[in-house]
This record gives structure tokens, C-alpha cells and sequence, in this order.
């Protein structure tokens, strides 16, 4: 029993850092209608430009994740703006295709700045000393980046539903025609949009660095998200931070009972069956097509 | 298609001729006696880089029939090699079945599997089939690798002979490469043939639009799942041989980043054609290649490179090119040639 709470616990907090990956996916798919897989590596290089910017540049930790939030930002509105906007309206495979070239273009900045094996030090900042809830004994890194994330998700949301901008982006997801008429410029909303699913990437970026350090896998590690983000709806919020909950405790208790190489396909063993029975996840609009 | 000048249809069979005068039977003649020449002026390190380039040739055609015929997206195709190339060894080593034998079961098996992913075309299209596929690539892999551990070795190397028949030993590059170009030729030439068939109409129906397909009586689950069963079969195939030519293969031959360089080519070369995946695979392959040839020079005139920026150049090149083809030629290099031919039949006409 201590054991499956414990795995429950460090499941609630890896979901939630999923959670912040899977709102990058969700941000873009609700108004733009496009899925990014260059997520993963967007975080991954997020990560790595956290760690250097910390331990190369000898940076205060603050300050070093306010500039790499702020410069993959700046990436992300880049993203958009030159390889992603002359696609606007081509077909699925053409745009998705695009964001694996745009993923396949970070790696290899990652590799070739940071070496082929990209072996990079995580400087951590989160307490690591075990807390004792009743009988589960849970690492504090993992405590606080639930709080953490937790936080993120709510400033964001907050911000989604009672900023000017968040209700510009969200109009923008409900139809772009009438957000033109209303004087909204849609793709400056779009590359806003993209900057932000950038952002929070990379925050959610440097907080799973703090749990299991940031490395190559990183990538594949935020391309996992996409899981939760299908599993809740891969146009809900809410829907994606369930949805990622869910799946990060599942993935860890199959992590613990069955083995530990399950862990890493568990999200796309979830992300078939939950498009198997319930194609538009668990609070996904679900869309009826006619001729 | 547009026929030469002066020629026209008189009989059905020849409406349904793919070589169709007598300067297309010519041209086929002098493309395969320049194919089986091509050991003969290349060395062998060349020889090895066709051999390679021709098994992924099979795996794109099959990638081509599901997603540049049947539109559905699929990152999946070199998970599916793998499925064939472990079913193809295993079944050599365990049961002594002889290679040929083993191709086509390495196929079969490979289908079966491509079924169960193409199910849930039942229910989603679109991106989420696309997940499905993506999806597919980690789990095939994750089961070869760590339930089958007992059959397939995990993530050590598997060992497979070489193939034979009747006694022979295909065990140089040269003669590897007559067996690996024989199947290729096969092969594209049974993909050529399924897009003129009713199966191939189905496929482009579907692609075209799907509710306008089922309207007309296509049964779209049918057709998907069909698709996806043909795609892996090509797959397995190649796998198959990929097992019997390298001896020894891992997992790791059969990547995400290997799915994905399988889809690359098939934009480069162009979605929906026949000469499309096999002008891609050999666009890809070169310009591969082209890199690591520049690498000792590159190295030596800027030593400031490390080793790894230098070797993720190639990394570079490839998203580059295909954002660019999706940017500015989206119907791939095949369009390209069509055009040449156009213009080279009206020569020296505008029209």
C-alpha cells in the first residue's frame, strides 16, 4: 500500500509537469489547429539553455530562467513567424511534417552546441531531502515542482480567462473570421500563442530537469505529453492537465509494477486506447464534419 | 497519361499498357541492363550505400501507398521494418525456413501487425490516425525490445545468415545487390500496378475526399485498414531484407528518426507517384551522403567545427530540405519530372 501511494504521489507530480508540456500542445492546436511535435525538443532545448545560461554563464538561477524563458519565447514567436506562417491553410501532413523538421532542427542544435552526446550538468535548485507524509516518503524536488507547476497552470489560466490578450486567444480559437472582423490581427494572436506554448514548455522544461535531469531524452521525454494532452482532449485545458495527471500516475504505477522500460511508451499505449474509445478525449469538443 | 505524338489507342489493351511503344520498352530494357552494369563501374563502399538505398526504396513505396495514395498520415513505417526484419530472422534461425520463405512470411506477418494499428481508422482520421502511427513506432519497438527479450535479444544485435537458394550463397555486396535490386524491381513494379486497380482507385478516393468515397459505396474502413496492411507488408519486406543484408541488426536501425526520414523522402520525391519514392530515397541518400563526403574536408579547412556539429550537419540539411520542398514544391521532385517530360515529348513546341 505504501508503495502504490508513493507511486500515486510522484505520479501526481510527474502528470503535472506533463502538464505544462501537453498546454504547449493544447495552446496551438486550439488556435491554430496544428499539432506540434517539435514540442519535445522545444523543451528539451529550453532545458539545456536553462542549464548553461546557470552553470556556464554563472548566472543567478532567477535570472537564468527569466532569459532562457524569455529567449525561447522569442524562439517560438521565430517558429511561427517563418517556417509555420506561409503553411497556414496546406494540408495536415504538410504542417505536421513541418514542426518534425522544425523538432529534427533543434536537435541538432542541441548536439552540435552541446556536444554529440550533449552531456550537460543540471544545476538544481529544488530541496531534494525526502518529506515523510504518514507513511510515504516522497523527495521534496518532487513536492515542490507539483506546487510549482501547479502555480504555472493557475497564473496561466487566470490569465487566459480574465486578461485582454487571453481573451483575444481565446476568441481566436473559436473561429478566426469573425476575431478579424473584430478588429483582432489573428496572426499576430497566433504568434503570441506560439510564444506562450513556447514559455510554458520550457518552464515545464527546467522543472523535469529537476527531477530526472536534463538530457538528450528530454525530447522524447515532452513528446510523452502528447498523451495526456490526447487522453483529456487535445482542445481543453483543463482537459490536458486531467488528462496528464492521469497519465502520469498510470505510467508510474506501471513503472513500478510492471517494469521501468514501460514507462516510457505507457503515454502512447494510453494516448491508442483513449483514441480507440474516446476519440475526442475526456472534455474535447467533438467534432461533427459535413460535405 | 499523354502519349506520344502520333499514337493513339485502338484496343483496350493498349489503353492499359504501362510501356506502351516501342521507345518505352527500349528505355525499360536499357534501365535495367544500366542496373544490373551499376556493380561493375562502382566500388564497393558505393555498392553497399545502393544496397541500403534500394531497401529503403521498398519501405517508402509502401509508405507511399498509405499516405501518398490512401492520405493517411504514417510515422510508423520503420517500426513495421523492424517487425519484419525480426520476424524474418527469427524465423531463419528457429525454424530453418529457407530466405524465401521467410520474405514473403516477413511480409505477412508484418500485415497483420499494420491491421491491428489500422483499426483505429474505424474510429479517427486525420492527425489523430497520424498519433496512432507515432504511437505504433514507440510501443512495436518497446514489445521487440522488452517482452519479446527472450525471442529477440533486446537491444543486442540479432544475428541472421545470409539468404540462399538453391545452394548459393548471397554473401558479397554484388551479389546481395542482385538479389535486393531483383525484389525492388518486383516490388515497385506490383506498386505500380496496384494504383491503376480498383484498390488503387479506392485509395485515391478515400485520400481525395473520404466522405465523398463512402458516398459512392466505398467501404472506407475497408479500404484504410487495406492500406495500412499493404504499407506494412512493404515494410516487412524490406525489413526482411535488411536483416539478411546487414547479419546483424539492432533496434536502433529502426528509429522514430528513421520513420521520419522515410516520410522526408517520400515529400522530396513526391506523394502519390511511383517514380516519387524512388527519387526521394535517392535524393535523401545523396545529399547523406554529399555530407559525409564534405565532413573530412569541412573539418580540415574550419577546425573550429567540433566532430558532433560537423556530424549534425546532415541533421541540418535534412529539415532544411524538407522544409523547403514543402515550401516551395510541395508535389516533390516527381512533378519535376513530369514536367521534363511534357516539355520533352512537344519539344521543340511551347504546347
Amino acid at each position: 500500500m505504501t508503495f502504490f501511494l508513493q507511486c500515486v504521489l510522484s505520479g501526481i507530480s510527474a502528470g503535472a509537469v506533463y502538464g505544462l508540456a501537453a498546454l504547449g500542445f493544447v495552446l496551438i492546436y486550439k488556435t491554430t489547429g496544428i499539432l506540434n511535435l517539435a514540442q519535445g525538443s522545444l523543451i528539451m532545448l529550453g532545458g539545456y539553455l536553462f542549464s548553461s545560461l546557470a552553470l556556464l554563464a554563472g548566472l543567478p538561477i532567477w535570472l537564468a530562467i527569466l532569459l532562457s524563458l524569455l529567449i525561447m519565447g522569442a524562439l517560438g514567436y521565430c517558429v511561427e513567424r517563418f517556417p509555420l506562417r506561409p503553411m497556414l491553410g496546406q494540408p495536415h501532413l504538410a504542417i505536421i511534417m513541418v514542426t518534425l523538421a522544425l523538432a529534427i532542427f533543434f536537435n541538432a542544435i542541441v548536439t552540435s552546441v552541446w556536444g554529440e552526446y550533449a552531456v550537460m550538468p543540471t544545476p538544481y535548485f529544488l530541496p531534494s531531502e525526502a518529506i515523510k507524509i504518514g507513511t510515504v516518503v516522497v523527495t521534496s524536488n518532487l513536492f515542490w515542482s507539483f506546487i510549482i507547476a501547479g502555480a504555472i497552470v493557475g497564473a496561466f489560466v487566470l490569465f487566459f480567462q480574465f486578461s485582454r490578450l487571453g481573451l483575444n486567444m481565446r476568441a481566436t480559437a473559436e473561429g478566426h473570421q469573425i476575431v478579424r472582423s473584430m478588429g483582432i490581427s489573428v496572426s499576430a494572436i497566433i504568434a503570441v500563442t506560439w510564444a506562450a506554448a513556447s514559455i510554458i514548455g520550457t518552464s515545464g522544461g527546467i522543472l523535469t530537469g529537476q527531477i530526472r535531469g536534463i538530457d538528450y531524452g528530454l525530447a522524447d521525454y515532452g513528446l510523452k505529453a502528447i498523451g495526456g494532452a490526447i487522453l483529456g482532449g487535445l482542445d481543453s485545458i483543463h482537459g490536458a492537465i486531467i488528462g496528464c495527471l492521469i497519465v502520469g500516475v498510470l505510467e508510474t504505477l506501471a513503472g513500478g509494477y510492471i517494469g521501468h522500460g514501460i514507462k516510457n511508451v505507457f503515454p502512447y499505449i494510453i494516448l491508442v486506447i483513449a483514441i480507440v474509445i474516446k476519440p475526442y478525449g475526456l472534455f474535447g469538443l467533438e467534432r461533427i464534419e459535413r460535405v | 497519361m499523354a502519349l506520344p505524338c502520333g499514337t493513339y489507342n485502338t484496343r483496350y489493351e493498349q489503353a492499359f499498357a504501362i510501356f506502351r511503344t516501342k521507345t518505352h520498352w527500349a528505355m525499360l530494357v536499357g534501365l535495367l541492363v544500366l542496373l544490373a552494369m551499376l556493380p561493375f563501374v562502382l566500388n564497393s563502399y558505393s555498392l553497399t550505400v545502393i544496397n541500403m538505398m534500394l531497401i529503403m526504396i521498398i519501405a517508402v513505396q509502401g509508405l507511399n501507398i498509405v499516405t501518398g495514395y490512401c492520405g493517411q498520415i504514417h510515422f510508423g513505417q520503420a517500426a513495421f521494418m523492424a517487425v519484419g526484419a525480426y520476424s524474418s530472422a527469427l524465423l531463419m534461425n528457429h525454424f530453418g525456413l529457407s530466405f524465401w520463405l521467410c520474405l514473403p512470411l516477413a511480409g505477412i506477418i508484418t500485415a497483420l501487425v499494420g491491421i491491428l494499428f489500422g483499426l483505429p481508422s474505424v474510429r479517427v482520421k486525420g492527425i489523430y490516425l497520424a498519433l496512432v502511427t507515432l504511437a505504433a513506432q514507440f510501443i512495436i519497438i518497446y514489445v521487440i525490445e522488452t517482452p519479446l527479450q527472450w525471442l529477440t535479444g533486446g537491444q543486442w544485435a540479432m544475428d541472421t545468415p545470409a539468404p540462399q537458394l538453391w545452394g548459393f550463397v548471397f554473401n558479397t555486396q554484388l551479389e546481395l545487390f542482385y538479389l535486393i535490386a531483383a525484389v525492388t524491381v518486383l516490388m515497385t513494379f506490383i506498386a505500380k500496378n496496384l494504383a491503376r486497380t480498383r484498390v488503387g482507385r479506392n485509395f485515391v478516393a478515400v485520400r481525395d475526399n473520404d466522405i465523398a468515397a463512402e458516398v459512392m459505396g466505398i467501404n472506407i474502413m475497408r479500404t484504410k485498414v487495406l492500406a495500412f496492411a499493404i504499407a506494412s507488408f512493404y515494410a516487412g519486406v524490406a525489413g526482411s531484407l535488411w536483416a539478411h543484408y546487414t547479419q546483424a541488426f539492432t533496434t536502433t536501425d529502426f528509429s522514430l528518426m528513421q520513420s521520419i526520414w522515410f516520410v522526408g523522402m517520400l515529400i522530396v520525391g513526391g506523394m502519390g507517384t511511383i517514380v516519387g519514392p524512388i527519387l526521394g530515397t535517392m535524393f535523401i541518400t545523396l545529399l547523406d551522403q554529399l555530407v559525409l563526403l564534405f565532413t573530412p574536408t569541412m573539418a580540415a579547412t574550419l577546425p573550429v567545427l567540433t566532430v558532433a556539429q560537423i556530424s549534425s550537419i546532415a541533421m541540418f540539411a535534412f529539415a532544411l530540405v524538407i522544409i523547403v520542398f514543402l515550401v516551395w514544391e510541395p508535389r516533390g521532385l516527381a512533378h519535376r519530372w513530369e514536367i521534363f517530360k511534357t516539355s520533352y515529348r512537344l519539344w521543340p513546341f511551347a504546347y
